[in-house]
């Protein structure tokens, strides 16, 4: 198996959607070359770092605020479809 | 040869029977909708826009659209993964109308191969995440996610972050499963390379007082 066949197949060895005989394949290529052993190994820290990085949190106040903005302009909508009917 | 499968009655999910109650008008079941899924509507429109008020904005467009087109959601996918797709595609408006000189499709082809063939191959410190204080990190995180194409950026947030499988994602982003598949890998190797930059084992000094 060449590197670049390994590359490809990357993402599915990762999320563990391979048949057997593929998977074992990629296991026998990652056992001797190095280079994709760092590279999967880096890749899957990759995706695990970002996972579990919580960027972007919705705080509290915001939370409560945007969800009372979003009622109100629900029941806006519903008092308004109910005119135009 | 074909098998008659009984015509057995699926069980309403919990969540479904919610969906059903808000389509007959209970907002309390709706609110009850937004709650589950609000922090999930707002990460991904942060990570799609990148402006935490065209985020906000998403996150009550996306929830307006969902409850005035309930009664079109035809219960073959998810709740959520209907909800994000409107979510994903409020995002994408705002950003073209924040970047018209780019045009912003998640169809965009992208440069060359060669931009996620590994080109640096370091190993990492064994807990890369240590090496930085928390602010450090999400620094570092934020500003090489940003760098992605958009289209790569949806996908792997999709995937990685919020946890949809392939399927859910095509779905929400109305692309083919090998579309999803091509980006993802691209996406999360990209991803690698730049954060190679700052989680490689340091040479020397490290760890020593």
């Amino acid at each position: 198996m060449k590197c670049s066949e390994f590359l490809n197949e990357l993402t599915n060895y990762l999320d563990g959607v391979l048949d057997d005989r593929t998977k074992s394949d990629l296991d026998d290529h990652l056992a001797w070359c190095h280079n994709c052993y760092v590279v999967c190994d880096t890749t899957r820290k990759t995706i695990e770092i970002y996972r579990n990085s919580e960027l972007y949190e919705l705080p509290d106040d915001l939370r409560v605020r945007l969800r009372a903005a979003i009622m109100t302009k629900c029941s806006e909508h519903k008092k308004s479809d109910r005119q135009n009917r | 040869m074909s098998t008659i499968q009984p015509n057995i009655e699926q069980p309403v999910s919990e969540e479904m029977a919610l969906v059903r109650r808000a389509k007959r008008g209970d907002d309390q079941a709706f609110e009850e909708l937004v709650r589950r899924y609000d922090r999930n509507v707002f990460r991904i429109a942060q990570h799609i826009t990148q402006n935490r008020e065209d985020a906000e904005d998403v996150v009550q467009e996306a929830f307006l659209k969902a409850y005035s087109n309930l009664e079109k959601f035809q219960e073959q996918s998810k709740f959520y993964t209907w909800l994000v797709r409107i979510a994903v595609n409020e995002a994408l408006m705002k950003l073209r109308r924040r970047k018209p000189e780019r045009t912003v499709s998640l169809d965009e082809e992208v440069k060359t191969e060669d931009d996620s063939l590994p080109r640096e191959v370091a190993d990492w410190s064994p807990n890369p995440e240590q090496m930085y204080n928390q602010a450090e990190l999400r620094d570092i995180l934020t500003r090489t996610i940003q760098g992605l194409p958009p289209g790569f950026r949806t996908v792997f947030v999709l995937r990685d972050v919020e946890g949809l499988s392939t399927e859910e994602t095509a779905q929400a982003l109305e692309l083919s499963i090998p579309a999803v598949k091509s980006r993802l890998l691209r996406a999360r190797l990209q991803l690698r390379e730049r954060l190679n930059h700052f989680f490689q084992k340091r040479a020397s000094g490290d760890g020593h007082q």
